[in-house]
């Protein structure tokens, strides 16, 4: 059995620990490219939304390496991803690949069923080697959002944005490597004094909150490499969603960590007052904390058609007005041109960049 | 008197003599907006965000027509689930909120929460809140929500008789009435009912295929039962009713003889709709199968042709009899078999 998965932002290094700690063999897709995009776009129904695009270009991507296994979650809804695990093996066997596909559901929202659905694909693995493996893969998951955060933060200041960049790569590759709970802490600990050492610009700093639908905040291949764009702008960002938080209140349905999500709720009190599956109430309620915060401006991304944020779209716009925060939106589709984007997260920066000088000048008393 | 407003769109369709009979028998006036013109569209298409689907963005424009009128209230309630663990969709659930941030000076919403995915035990307390706002004898509100019920059930029967659900709500007032011709082809016509019941949503289209002699079996025409055992031969339940209704419907009547062909109404921009539309072409490979995307583009034109060409070639397939397997393409795209 070869089990691969779709990829989703660097999720790839947690799941590839926990299935080494299964004793299975995992074959994770090619990293997304140009070829992944056009193998989903082609096979995949055309109204559907990026990630299952995304997902089907994956998933034959890596059959052609030799996978013959999928692990996909499921889910119930609303939300279109509850039922993409369906649809991509009817187009897959229709395609005419062969293939088993397990797919995790934790319908009556209890985490042992989904711990028992994992320990039956590893072979003749105990329950004891089943906590230690998810406990160790859930170390790493951590680690990796840490590690983000740490790019997020210090390459927005950094003066050589490249070596930035570098460490940022190397430093994943490094997580992936690291096999023992320890040895992800020291290189964690190694990292962040390496990060902390590149030298600063002392140019003005701006702080952007990125909200919106989670695969296209955590998958870069599909907004275009946003934080890294914006990192080079010299913008600081804090997303709403890490992968330990779409792990634990989707697959785990927040029983592991205790999160701040009845916080963020609260505050989407009184603009969302219901919950529209996705994390549409989610990306309402940052952008309120974003704003108290007082972040400098948001960016709200999601794929195209995404119902969720659609309606959280739609109520952003008062959030602006009433908290004061400029906000903008875009969507993703196959469209592959970066020049549109950056154009538009330029002319953004740009502006809240005035509207930071203009406020200092006020406060100053002004000319 | 208490004037309450109901915007027509949306699950106006599917609802609208429950809640006028509620509201009226609570002394309350009911105040629907017009059938959807091109003017409720483009002042739909003003308020509401780009991406947002066409249904919605007319729904935005019959609450601006209520806005004109002298209400004191205005109904727009969040349908999160008419059954047990299904649910509409998204947008339906942020309805009241959506309306509440575009458009601002509303008279007071009604935003009751329909969500019976687990128990109907909260929407009854909710109903019996709400009727206190009218009356505040509970008694009177329980029969209320009664006689409701019983004229639903009526309005749900004679839509069962080939009408659409506009045509239903119509003759439910004791307005309208239709005659139909003798059917020179027999179609399948499935959609979402806010959609595929909107004369300007739908381009025409049932007035189209009428005038074209056919006669139309809607989900409403079928048997609620036989729909929901077509509709469990899939793998995995549909958690979207509508959803599960058009795959439901779509299935059963593919196994329909005399039956000659399906049509599929989708929204650009539908969430379930991009889905379900591909469910259906899997499931159904041996009747004739054509999916219209509609959004607010407004020639009819491109329209009538598609559906003259899908009626004359389910003509010619009738009654010469030999074009049955023969595919222009070449091959099935999505058959399973070989057919050739």
């Amino acid at each position: 059995m070869k089990i691969t998965f779709p990829h989703m932002g660097n999720m790839h290094i947690a799941v590839k620990a926990l299935f080494k700690e299964l004793k299975i063999e995992t074959i994770p897709p090619p990293p997304v490219s140009q070829r992944t995009l056009e193998l989903g776009v082609k096979y995949s129904p055309e109204f559907a939304c990026l990630p299952l695009k995304v997902n089907v270009g994956n998933f034959i991507e890596a059959m052609e390496i030799g996978a013959d296994t999928i692990l996909m979650a499921g889910g119930w809804g609303p939300c279109r991803f509850g039922y993409y695990a369906q649809i991509e093996r009817d187009i897959l066997n229709d395609l005419g690949f062969s293939f088993d596909m397990i797919i995790l559901e934790a319908p009556e929202s209890r985490v042992t069923d989904l711990l028992n659905q994992l320990r039956l694909i590893g072979e003749n693995v105990s329950i004891w080697q089943m906590v230690k493996a998810v406990n160790y893969t859930w170390h790493k998951l951590k680690a990796i959002d840490y590690w983000e955060k740490c790019y997020e933060r210090y390459l927005g200041p950094a003066l050589d944005k490249q070596a930035v960049n570098d460490l940022y790569n190397q430093g994943l590759q490094q997580i992936d490597e690291a096999d023992t709970k320890q040895k992800v802490t020291r290189t964690l600990q190694e990292l962040e004094t390496q990060i902390k050492q590149i030298p600063q610009h002392n140019k003005p700093v701006l702080n952007i909150g990125l909200i919106g639908e989670v695969y296209t905040i955590l998958e870069p291949a599909t907004n275009y490499n946003i934080i890294r764009q914006l990192g080079e702008l010299n913008v600081t960002i804090s997303r709403s969603i890490y992968m330990s938080d779409w792990v634990n209140d989707h697959l785990l349905k927040g029983m592991v960590i205790k999160s701040n999500h009845k916080h963020i709720v609260n505050c989407a009190e009184p603009y969302l007052n219901y919950w529209v599956g996705g994390h549409g109430q989610e990306t309402i309620g940052y952008a309120v904390d974003f704003a108290r915060q007082k972040y400098d401006g948001l960016i709200q991304i999601g794929p195209l058609t995404c119902m969720p944020e659609i309606v959280a779209q739609s109520i952003l716009g008062k959030v602006s007005i009433e908290q004061g925060i400029p906000c903008m939106t875009l969507y993703f589709d196959e469209h592959s041109g970066t020049a549109g984007i950056s154009t538009r997260l330029e002319a953004f920066v740009d502006m809240l960049g005035r509207k930071q000088v203009g406020q200092q000048i006020i406060s100053e008393g002004g000319f | 008197m208490t004037r309450v407003g109901i915007p027509h769109g949306l699950f106006y369709y599917y609802y609208y003599p429950w809640w006028k009979t509620f509201f009226n028998y609570l002394g309350a006036e009911v105040v629907c907006s017009n059938p959807t013109t091109r003017l409720t569209v483009d002042q739909g298409i003003g308020a509401a965000v780009d991406e947002i689907c066409f249904p919605l963005k007319v729904y935005f424009g019959h609450v601006l027509e209520l806005k004109r009128y002298e209400l004191d209230w205005i109904f727009i309630p969040r349908m999160v689930s008419v059954e047990h663990r299904s649910y509409i969709c998204p947008k339906f659930m942020g309805l009241p909120d959506m309306i509440r941030a575009s458009i601002p000076d509303l008279p007071p919403i009604i935003d009751i929460t329909v969500d019976v995915s687990q128990s109907n035990r909260i929407l009854k307390r909710d109903l019996l809140q709400l009727g206190k706002l009218f009356t505040s004898r509970e008694s009177r509100i329980r029969e209320a929500i009664k006689r409701a019920r019983e004229e639903q059930n009526f309005c749900d029967t004679l839509a069962s008789q080939g009408y659409t659900r506009e045509e239903a709500i119509q003759l439910w007032e004791g307005k309208a009435t239709h005659s139909f011709q003798a059917p020179i082809l027999n179609l399948g016509v499935l959609g979402h009912g806010y959609s595929l019941y909107d004369a300007v949503i739908n381009m025409n289209l049932i007035n189209h295929l009428r005038n074209m002699g056919c006669r139309l079996w809607f989900p409403e025409s079928l048997d609620a039962d036989d729909v929901e055992t077509s509709a469990a031969t899939i793998p995995k339940r549909v958690f979207w009713t509508l959803g599960r209704k058009m795959v439901g419907s779509a299935i059963h009547l593919s196994q329909q003889p005399e039956i000659d062909g399906i049509i599929y109404l989708a929204c650009f921009g539908c969430g379930p709709d991009s889905l379900i539309g591909e469910i259906i072409e899997r499931q159904i490979n041996d009747k004739p199968y054509m999916l219209l995307t509609v959004d607010e583009h407004s020639g009819e034109t491109g329209m009538i042709t598609r559906l003259e060409a899908f009626c004359d070639m389910l003509l010619r397939r009738k009654n010469t009899g030999n074009e049955d397997n023969i595919s222009a393409h070449g091959q099935y795209a999505y058959c399973r078999q070989s057919t050739i």
